[in-house]
């Protein structure tokens, strides 16, 4: 059956005429994009808020009389629940997935519009349906984000009447709004890019999204399953994960179901959740760094192989967050050995950030010195991950604040540096105007020095045996009062970095009408997304002609060219042809 | 710069075709972006079904009351002979031979015959209908007669009636969603308005039936014939 590919096709384009077709009901994915990005910015920021109140109550207990340990609980769960899910996951793919893919390989839209659309529209409504949880009696789940049975749906749970439920139903919702989306983004890497545009010459930020976003679409069914189980045993009165067990004094209904399931499922989605995230962070930041550095990435090659190799091992390490869960030794051989495996691509692509630096024309501009700080903060996140994923290490690390010390380093702060870099590098592009310098560098200073005021220490308190999630410690014998100085200083650092979020919002909010006018290409960056005719893009990406690609993304400072950038549509001319044999092709 | 066209890559065989496919601009696999979205759509909802089929292996191993005998609860007496999984022979026939005329009415869709395909469509979407039909009366006989319910049921472990219920309404859930799309499709077909786009539209529906079907088999197995 002969087909044309899409892009030799040539679609009539239905320009949007309202307001109300251009700006809410829109079917253009840039413009879905940023309404994904202000979305999960603003339960980011909820998120956010509940966090500092979490600190309060552990910096200074017996203090705040409106924090009860049922409302600690609730703050801990849904602070976590909403920074993985609806803010890191929906702001990466949905947000950034949507804007870059069709402007990076060269496409006027992503394959499927329409789908687009209602993706974002189930998103808005998952989240909807998980902040009615604060409104409903009883408040949202108090279960811990892992919604570890049997005590998630048990009585003495916070939310165990309508919180779960609608934490349960609101996951459900958005998974099917993520795969919607999902089947977009890959559907259109593979099948929409332009002339030219190979799959080894699109930038790592796609290599990146497009990897996750397969892992989406594979991890998230387990958790989709493991959320219909879980209502049931709520709702229906099964016994999936809940065996026959007292609660109160009294027997329950249940019978000979099994909770350690659940963390099977729900973990065989939970990590590679991790590098659904991990993965489009790694791939923004190479070409930030490659973009501010003038220098090419260092082994392009092998950062899209180690991309698909941890992409593929993530599906075989879950088992290390089940260490405490009892298992039988060999499988905890096996988890350790295949989480160590995965510290190979990972070092790799850490060691080729370093070497695309070195003896780099560095410009420290507010998104490298994001960039740069992610390298920072991975590399202590990443270097605890090696003592938790040892059997005989976690054991007594296990479910202290050295965990929470290592997922904040590893999974919290460097996504978000990298998002802070993005946001800064492609806002140009976005807006049409520059976000304010200066502005930006303080919000780097305070942020980067504040996570690590407010995350070094906690790697102390968990070797102290600090346990996490509890709602005071006061008065543990083994404790030690220096404990309690150290998780004051925490609060307080915590607080400025939250606070100095505002110099962010301020920014973005402010230069989107007072900001500098940005020339075409500010960054001089080489990728598609910054050739289009207009910036910013208009509907469509391109005008009437789609572009061709003739070289990989990374031509920055080419020996004998006349800038210190070739964009990607630039044909290779004769000279460069005679300069440089064997150069990439 | 590699100048290979497209065209160029059918002519290699074998692995080095493959890797000319995926290292070609434009698009990775020859065919059209719907039928790639569906494949990949696939791959997620077998992840969906096998995650669901291994709970239940799981659960039922891990179960402490025994597990009641299947053929035992899904036979029928039919004129007084005791015929055990007999319904389930015949629903398993009746879904199987859908997606046979489902693959002669992709045949005859992008052969053009028009007429045929839709007429071989509506049968396809009736013997699915028929299919949740019969799982409705087994469903039915299974609450009223046997007294199973989702939280327990006389004949032993309770995770019997929750994975019964809960796997087969999923998978029946595909089917009715599968119906629906398959009479939309046959509609659109009837009225022509796939003239110009090309067919396409009916192998990709078929895909999604054969993946419904597929899936039963397994449910069969695992669930019936355990």
């Amino acid at each position: 059956m002969q087909h044309t590919a899409l892009a030799d096709q040539t679609l009539e384009l239905h320009d949007p005429r309202s307001f109300v077709t251009k700006y809410i009901w829109s079917q253009d994915h840039k413009v879905i994009a940023i309404q994904y990005g202000l979305t999960a910015v603003f339960v980011g920021l909820v998120a956010l808020a509940l966090s500092a109140l979490m600190r309060l109550q552990l910096g200074f207990p017996d203090t705040f009389d409106f924090i009860t340990p049922g409302a600690y609980l609730q703050f801990v769960t849904m602070h976590g629940m909403i920074m993985v899910i609806y803010l890191l996951t929906a702001l990466l793919l949905g947000g950034f997935g949507n804007y870059l893919i069709p402007l990076m390989v060269g496409a006027r839209d992503m394959v499927f519009p329409y789908m687009n659309m209602l993706s974002f529209w189930v998103y808005l409504l998952s989240v909807l349906i998980l902040l009615a949880s604060f409104f409903v009696p009883g408040g949202p789940t108090g279960a811990g984000w892992t919604l570890y049975p049997p005590q998630a749906i048990l009585e003495g749970t916070p939310g165990v009447d309508w919180g779960i439920v609608l934490m349960l139903v609101s996951l459900a919702v958005f998974i099917v709004a993520f795969t919607m989306g999902g089947l977009n983004y890959v559907t259109t890497v593979l099948q929409a890019r332009t002339r030219g545009m190979t799959l080894m010459r699109m930038p790592l930020t796609i290599w990146g999204i497009f990897t996750a976003t397969i892992l989406g679409l594979l991890a998230f069914p387990a958790l989709l399953v493991s959320a219909i189980m879980m209502l049931l045993d709520k709702l229906a009165g099964t016994s999936f994960f809940m065996p026959a067990l007292v609660s109160l004094g009294e027997s329950l209904e249940y019978t000979g179901g099994s909770p350690v399931l659940f963390q099977h499922l729900f973990w065989f989605f939970g990590h590679p959740e991790v590098y659904i995230v991990a993965l489009p962070a790694f791939g923004m930041v190479s070409d930030v760094l490659a973009c501010h550095a003038r220098k090419n990435i260092f082994g392009y090659r092998m950062m899209v192989w180690a991309i698909v190799f941890i992409g593929a091992l993530s599906f075989v390490v879950w088992a290390h967050h089940m260490y405490v869960s009892g298992m039988h030794p060999a499988f905890g051989f096996f988890f350790a050995t295949t989480t160590l495996i995965i510290a190979v691509p990972t070092a790799i692509k850490v060691y080729n950030w370093v070497l695309t630096l070195w003896r780099g024309n560095i410009h420290l501009r507010v998104p490298m010195l994001f960039a740069i700080g992610f390298i920072f903060t991975f590399v202590h996140g990443g270097l605890t991950g090696l003592f938790l994923g040892n059997v005989t290490i976690d054991l007594p690390l296990s479910d202290t604040y050295f965990v929470v010390a290592h997922f904040h380093m590893v999974m919290g702060v460097s996504p978000i540096m990298v998002l802070f870099a993005a946001i800064y590098h492609w806002y140009p592009l976005m807006t049409g105007r520059m976000l304010n310098e200066g502005l930006g560098k303080a919000h780097f200073w305070l942020t980067f020095l504040g996570t690590y005021a407010i995350y070094l220490p906690m790697h102390y308190l968990g070797f102290l045996g600090v346990p996490r999630r509890y709602f005071a410690i006061s008065g543990t014998e083994f404790i030690p009062e220096s404990a309690m100085s150290l998780n004051a200083s925490i609060t307080v650092s915590a607080l400025i970095v939250g606070a100095s979020q505002l110099l962010f919002l301020v920014n973005v909010f402010w230069s989107l009408r007072h900001g500098e006018r940005a020339p075409r290409n500010p960054w001089g960056a080489t990728s598609l997304e910054w050739q289009t005719p207009d910036v910013p893009p208009h509907h469509g990406n391109w005008g009437p002609q789609l572009p061709a690609v003739y070289r990989w993304a990374y031509d920055y400072s080419v020996p004998g060219a006349d800038q210190d950038f070739i964009p990607q549509n630039h044909p290779v001319s004769d000279d460069e042809r005679s300069n440089a044999p064997g150069g990439p092709a | 710069m590699d100048t290979r066209t497209r065209e160029d890559s059918y002519t290699e065989p074998g692995v080095s075709g493959m890797v000319a496919d995926w290292a070609a601009d434009k698009q990775a696999f020859d065919m059209p972006w719907g039928k790639l979205m569906m494949w990949i759509f696939l791959l997620s909802d077998t992840f969906i079904f096998s995650i669901f089929l291994t709970s239940y292996m799981n659960v039922r191993m891990s179960a402490t009351a025994e597990w009641p005998n299947p053929s035992e609860v899904f036979a029928l007496e039919i004129a007084g002979v005791h015929l055990p999984l007999i319904l389930i022979a015949i629903m398993t026939f009746v879904l199987i031979t859908s997606s046979g005329t489902m693959a002669m009415a992709v045949n005859c869709a992008y052969r053009r015959d028009r007429r045929k395909t839709v007429w071989l469509m509506t049968a396809t979407a009736l013997l699915g209908a028929s299919f949740v039909g019969m799982q409705a009366f087994e469903w039915t006989k299974l609450i009223v007669e046997e007294g199973v319910r989702p939280w327990g049921n006389p004949m032993g472990a309770a995770q019997f009636g929750s994975t019964f219920f809960m796997i087969t309404g999923f998978h029946g859930m595909h089917v009715t969603a599968g119906v629906i799309y398959l009479a939309i499709v046959a509609r659109r077909v009837a009225k022509g308005r796939y003239e110009q786009k090309g067919y396409a539209i009916v192998e990709i529906a078929g895909l999604y039936w054969h993946f419904v079907d597929l899936v039963w088999v397994f449910i069969f197995a695992f669930f019936y014939l355990w």
